[in-house]
């Protein structure tokens, strides 16, 4: 962007609300087995964390907000305290 | 170059032509409705180079006004009184954005209660908004400062509103100069701004900001807005070279070399004014018309050049500033010229509230009655 | 899980991202979930307008930003005339040469408090002068920045901080009046049926002139219910007609799937029970002795609702 001091203007950028990864207290963590590829963990997931292509997460950015568990068809995300997570 | 007789609001229609302005929003509201209908015929005729847009009330007009602006058109509107009050939380929004919006405000006094005629507190209401503010005397300098303002505002990034009183010159009938276009086209180039709201440039404009940086485009506005000072008398010097037009820089006085009374006001008062000065010296009082043509920044600078030591200084105000003496001139000649020189004395009224007639007689008597005061 | 997406064609939604990961906003937020689904229909050529909400709050603090478009980030009342602004701004400067290229989309990103209170003059005058945007109102149905306070789109009986008794009137209808204004496009669309958004806003893009689409947008903070719930919110919003689905062209109206099925008795609603005991906003309703009585007047005025519709999908 060609930015110019003088009008207030931002930049796009991740993590522009911080590491908001450090919110969450559960992880969701996907069975590549049990997937089916459906997407709509991907659709739905708020922050656009879950990678079109292989349902990976950034977990710097996933706020653990358990909603791609809940929705996902297959039952294939699990909701996991972050604490137990190795 | 055509000389024309007319009102003050198709002075400023003219000009606002004469500009090439991209985009024009407007509202009606008296004394300024005739401008914004003007601009509708001039478009609807196809004469406009720009755009035309009208909106359901003056919030939206700014609200267009300065997103167009921000999309990268020069942008125009006009407004009066309880229009400018209305659009009060977008000329915030407009000079914190450094948008160089230029709008004209045809001085309407405020309700309640309700009254049409020409005072000042609209647009004094409207000070600290962050805006440059000029004050036009007539349909000659009505004309001329749109194209100044342009030059400023899009120089300085700070938007610009052109001030003259309703009816006294907005509906009456006087000569006027207009200007060829290929001189106004020498003079205003173009808006080509650096950034444009679009995809090309990208960016969030006016997001949330944290004390720091919050602060830090403020003060550089209010910094910029006192900056702006010399780049209006330098660009006024370059019209006049360009057109031979002077209304004076920031403030107007060319009166007797000897002068040590000054009696100041802005608007159309400040014409009037010319013939109470005369009418004082023919008195034997060495007496002069101060004009203030720009109101912000204020000219202080141009004050304190201007008064000689034992100046008497005699501030006539078309506003009232509530809670304290007299109006806002009044207030703002005194902080601009505390410790400067314990010679200078100054004195002041607030007159000709809601459209009184102001004629050079009721000045005079005004100004003596002042001087008594002083002794 | 949602029998309402069938043939699900996301794989070709784009991968396109409009909204930045590490948004501010709360987990489980309606809010990035819409806007992504809008930036892949509109793609990156777009411009948007926002005023105060929580969409603003959780942009990120100065000089980040999580939207990857140009953003005019506008005053509270000012959606419908900045948007209109920057639209007429663009068609001009394509027509003076000061721009070249394809006229990106101009759109507006706006709570229901934007929309439905104290920025509806300015929309519905957009809407007269047929203005060239899509306006979206995000509907949470309260001023959920402000600490969810009370707005025009709150529904009946639901607690705010400004209601604490639950609110005693019901709520305005924005959308409707957009089909009587006979805009462009007007449509309802729910962030459970993310396909028939995205084709939504697929179309108002394809259309010249004044677009409306409003998304019914369950606020977990502001109705009390789990971050992980927002979408089966909205989907028993729908099953239960709490919202209906519909568009109209131009004054024209089509009820959409399933509202439609609901409404003419094909298929029937989800009690609505289901729908208001996964929210806190009605415990009170659910507690008290009223409760049988409460549940019957919505359940009319759902049924009201969908039988003026269909009276006037025949128009
Ligand atoms: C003129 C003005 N009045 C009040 C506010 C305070 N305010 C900021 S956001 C907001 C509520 C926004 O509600 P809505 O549009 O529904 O968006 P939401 O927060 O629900 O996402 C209010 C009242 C403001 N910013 N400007
Ligand atoms: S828990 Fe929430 S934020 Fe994290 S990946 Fe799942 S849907 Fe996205
Ligand atoms: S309060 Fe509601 S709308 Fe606001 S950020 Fe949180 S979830 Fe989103
Ligand atoms: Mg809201």
């Amino acid at each position: 962007m060609n930015n110019l001091p003088i009008n207030p203007l931002s930049c796009a950028t991740e993590g522009a609300g911080g590491p908001t990864g450090t919110w969450r207290s559960h992880r969701p963590v996907i069975d590549p087995a049990k997937c089916t590829g459906c997407l709509l963990c991907w659709i739905w997931c708020p922050e656009g964390v879950i990678a079109k292509e292989d349902r990976s997460i950034n977990y710097d950015y996933c706020k653990g907000c358990g909603l791609c568990a809940k929705e996902c068809p297959a039952h294939a995300i699990t909701m996991i305290k972050e604490a137990d997570h190795e | 170059m055509s000389k024309r007789m007319d009102t003050g609001n198709s002075a400023c229609a003219l000009a606002v032509k004469a500009a090439k302005v991209d985009f024009i929003a407007a509202y009606p509201i008296t004394p300024q409705t005739s401008i914004s209908e003007k601009l509708a015929d001039y478009a609807a005729a196809g004469e406009l180079s720009g755009v035309y847009l009208p909106v359901e009330s003056e919030h939206s007009v700014m609200s267009a006004v300065a997103a167009a602006s921000a999309a990268g058109s020069r942008t125009f509107t006009a407004t009066s009184s309880q229009g400018l009050l209305y659009m009060h939380e977008i000329l915030h929004y407009a000079s914190g954005g450094r948008l160089p919006i230029v709008m004209a405000n045809v001085n309407r006094a405020v309700c309640a209660p309700w009254c049409l005629y020409a005072d000042h507190q609209d647009s004094v209401s409207q000070r600290d908004t962050g805006w440059l503010q000029f004050h036009c005397a007539s349909h000659q300098e009505i004309y001329d400062t749109i194209f100044l303002a342009y030059k400023v505002a899009e120089k300085v990034k700070i938007p610009a509103m052109i001030n003259y009183d309703g009816f006294l010159l907005s509906h009456s009938m006087l000569s006027f100069e207009t200007l060829e276009q290929d001189l106004v086209d020498q003079f205003l180039t173009p808006y080509r701004p650096d950034w444009k709201l679009h995809p090309q440039w990208g960016g969030t404009f006016g997001n949330v900001a944290a004390a720091a940086e919050y602060s830090a485009y403020r003060n550089t506005l209010a910094e910029d807005t006192l900056k702006a000072a010399a780049v209006i008398e330098e660009e006024a010097r370059n019209y006049q070279k360009l057109t031979g037009r002077w209304h004076g820089g920031m403030i107007d006085v060319q009166g007797p070399e000897d002068a040590d009374v000054f009696l100041m006001s802005m608007g159309s008062m400040a014409a009037e004014m010319e013939l109470a000065a005369e009418a004082l010296q023919a008195m034997g009082i060495k007496a002069d018309n101060l004009k203030v043509r720009v109101y912000r920044p204020f000219p202080a600078e141009a004050l304190r050049q201007a008064l000689p030591a034992h100046a008497k200084l005699l501030v006539f105000d078309r506003n009232l500033a509530y809670g304290h003496e007299g109006g806002a001139l009044l207030m703002e000649a005194r902080s601009a010229l505390y410790n400067r020189d314990e010679t200078v004395k100054i004195a002041g009224i607030s007159l000709g509230i809601g459209g009184i007639d102001l004629p050079a007689s009721l000045l005079t008597e005004k100004a003596l009655a002042l001087l008594e005061g002083l002794k | 899980m949602s029998d309402t997406i069938k043939n699900v064609k996301l794989a070709d939604m784009p991968a396109y991202e409009l909204v930045k990961a590490g948004t501010g906003g709360c987990a489980g937020c309606p809010s990035p979930m819409g806007l992504r689904i809008v930036g892949k229909a509109l793609g990156p050529n777009s411009i948007m307008v926002m005023t105060p909400s929580c969409a603003v709050a959780s942009i990120g603090v100065m000089p980040k930003s999580c939207y990857d478009v140009p953003v005019l980030n506008v005053c509270f009342a000012s959606a419908g005339a900045s948007a209109a602004g920057i639209s007429m701004s663009l068609d001009a400067q394509l027509k003076n040469g000061a721009l070249s290229g394809e006229k990106p989309t101009v759109f507006t990103w706006v709570g229901d408090g934007g929309t439905y209170d104290i920025g509806f003059q300015g929309i519905s005058a957009a809407a007269e002068r047929n203005d060239d945007f899509i306006h979206f109102c995000y509907n949470n149905e309260a001023y959920s920045n402000t600490g969810v306070q009370r707005s025009g789109a709150t529904p009946k009986y639901a607690v705010t901080t400004t209601t604490p008794a639950g609110k005693e009137s019901q709520k305005k209808n924005v959308p409707l009046l957009m089909l009587e204004q006979r805009i462009a496009y007007v449509a309802t669309a729910s962030l459970a049926y993310p396909l028939d958004f995205y084709r939504k806003v697929q179309k108002a893009k394809s259309i010249q002139g004044f677009k409306y689409i409003e998304l019914h947008a369950p606020c977990g903070p502001g109705w009390k219910f789990a971050s992980s719930d927002t979408v089966e919110l909205a989907r028993l919003a729908v099953k239960s007609g709490a919202w209906l689905l519909w568009e109209g062209e131009h004054g024209k109206l089509t009820l959409n799937a399933p509202t439609k099925q609901l409404a003419e008795g094909k298929m029937p609603c989800a009690e609505l029970e289901e729908y208001l005991k996964l929210q806190g906003r009605f415990a009170h309703i659910m507690k008290s002795t009223e409760k049988a009585a409460a549940i019957e007047a919505m359940k009319s005025e759902i049924r009201r609702e969908m039988d003026f519709m269909l009276g006037r999908e025949k128009l």
